[in-house]
């Protein structure tokens, strides 16, 4: 017997061994993601921090680098997601509830389905071609705020899409049961129980969504948003630029400064996108809160 | 095969029948999942102010029947129901009945706790709001709990989440927002089940004083709760009715032999 309980504690050992390798190469994948990150932002700051004033985000692009400012960019970002929001989030989470709540499932809804997940994984150029010809060209709306948002939104539906779709399915079956016991209509179950128990997670989807859309700068160039934008747009048909395209501007150039001020402005990004993340997250948890 | 046994058994009661006293009645009422048949040709009354238990060993059924009564099954996919379902002179199934309206007068409390996350308020009134309820809503709320026997332990938290009661509370706050659409009959699919024994006793109680304004029909797994608080018991097995009568008599002198040795704890 003696021969049999080593054999067991030898591979007991292995055993061990193996997890415990598995749980370190695990470790070292996440932690060296977060070096890359940390090594990343440091750079940018040390270029950019010492051109980061209010001048410098209340100017208007410049040929001198003194003088530059990333004003209309910053307006236009911010333009630019307001208006993607508005048009993607109705229309994704619509779209989320019609799968989910009222298309029968069949075919067709799988068809739907596949086809959304597909869209998903699209390359963002192919959606600036796709805005150039429909909403540039055809609808003839220019090179304007609208066909900027209108592209964006193609591209980041199928986010909000598959996002919210997961996030009505967790809704448990028996809180709609509840209220069609009630004589309840399907409209009303979804909107008034459906809609916020999904709040939270369909919140996660936006985002997710509009985090990626803040950072794309491929379909803007399709379109034709400007590189260089001395003025502010003052309304959804003015033509616009966006700080990725401002930034990809400045690095494009050869001298050192505007390479400098390319790092400012990544800093401007980030923090658009960490307040926005933060207010969305800090309204997802309130939420969340309250449902409980 | 049904209408024989309640002749034999001397009660007097007899079926098929129009009896004013019944408000629902179920004829030949067969459901099916798809090709697979669940409820088969099964035919009894359900009687006002008075308690129906179904009861019968797990997928007898029993449930099935009992979410055919108020259209739930309308939400199962492939769920087919043939047959009659006869409530206020029309089959619930007829095709100018709309599912909504019948889940409005013929109410549901499910065998988990069920509440909304919302307030315990919030949660009695969002049914009757639905249809355009104009009367006092605190009136409302305060009946439908003091119906529900939970008046007196939530009546200073009205406006908290209802889901901090414990689950005989909830249980209880279901019925009452059951009872606060005032339907004709309510249908209670095994509410107990996820209960502890004390909470089990106050809702038994409850369903006694309930009955003097409104029809239940139960469908239980337990059989000293059917033969505690019932009146008409119908005993179900592989989707058929085997014995429908006075409860006293099922759990006393069942006419089928099938009928007693499920009640003598022989099987199921």
């Amino acid at each position: 017997m003696a021969f049999h309980s080593t054999t067991e504690h030898r591979n007991l050992a292995k055993r061990h061994l193996k997890s415990k390798v598995f749980a370190a190469f695990c470790g070292a994948v996440t932690w060296s993601s977060v070096v890359l990150l940390v090594v990343l932002l440091y750079q940018v700051s040390v270029d950019g921090f010492r051109w980061l004033d209010w001048q410098f985000i209340d100017s208007f692009p410049s040929r001198f680098p003194e003088r530059a400012g990333i004003k209309s960019a910053l307006v236009g970002t911010i333009w630019l997601i307001l208006l993607v929001a508005l048009i993607s989030i109705p229309v994704g989470v619509s779209a989320a509830l019609y799968l989910e709540e009222f298309a029968t499932k069949g075919r067709i809804s799988k068809m739907i389905e596949v086809n959304i997940a597909n869209l998903a994984g699209v390359p963002s150029i192919v959606y600036g071609i796709l805005g150039l010809a429909i909403f540039v060209r055809y609808f003839a709306l220019e090179r304007s705020l609208l066909s900027g948002a209108l592209t964006m939104s193609l591209l980041i539906l199928p986010v909000i899409i598959i996002a919210s779709r997961e996030a009505i399915k967790t809704v448990p079956v028996s809180i709609r049961y509840a209220a069609y016991s009630l004589g309840a209509t399907k409209w009303q179950t979804t909107w008034a129980h459906v809609l916020p128990a999904s709040f939270p997670g369909i919140m996660t989807g936006v985002i997710l969504a509009l985090s990626r859309a803040i950072g794309e700068t491929a379909p803007l160039v399709m379109i034709g948003a400007l590189t260089f934008v001395a003025f502010l747009p003052e309304g959804p048909m003015d033509s616009f630029t966006a700080l990725p395209i401002q930034i990809y501007n400045w690095v494009s150039r050869p001298q050192q400064e505007f390479h400098e001020l390319a790092a400012a402005g990544i800093i401007v990004l980030l923090t658009v996108l960490l307040l926005m993340n933060s207010t969305a997250i800090y309204i997802r948890n309130k939420t969340e809160k309250r449902l409980r | 095969m049904m209408g024989e046994q309640v002749e034999q058994s001397g009660v007097s009661y007899s079926h098929p029948i129009r009896n004013r006293k019944s408000v629902l009645e179920l004829r030949n009422v067969s459901i099916y999942y798809d090709e697979n048949r669940a409820v088969k040709d099964v035919s009894f009354n359900i009687r006002r102010n008075r308690i129906t238990a179904i009861i019968g060993p797990s997928g007898c059924g029993k449930s099935t029947l009992l979410r055919s009564i108020n259209r739930m099954n309308d939400f199962v996919e492939g769920a087919r129901v043939e047959g009659e379902l006869i409530f206020a002179n029309e089959d619930l199934y007829g095709n100018e009945v709309d599912a909504v309206e019948v889940r409005r007068r013929i109410g549901m409390v499910f065998q988990k706790p069920n509440p909304f996350p919302k307030s315990i308020y919030n949660n009695i009134t969002w049914g009757p709001l639905n249809y355009g309820y104009e009367g006092s809503l605190d009136e409302l709320v305060e009946r439908s709990l003091k119906q529900a026997a939970l008046w007196d332990e939530v009546k200073g938290r009205l406006h908290e989440s209802a889901l901090n009661l414990s689950g005989g509370q909830q249980q209880r706050l279901c019925i009452a927002r059951a009872l606060a659409m005032e339907p004709e009959v309510l249908l209670m699919d095994e509410p107990c089940s996820a209960l502890d024994p004390i909470s089990t006793a106050h809702i038994e109680d409850l369903m006694f004083q309930l009955k003097e304004h409104y029809t239940i029909v139960i469908v239980t797994h337990n059989m000293q709760q059917a033969a505690r608080i019932s009146d008409y018991t119908a005993f179900m097995e592989m989707g058929d009715l085997i014995e429908f009568n006075v409860t006293k008599r099922i759990f006393t002198r069942p006419s089928v032999q099938r009928t007693e040795q499920y009640v003598t704890g022989r099987f199921g």
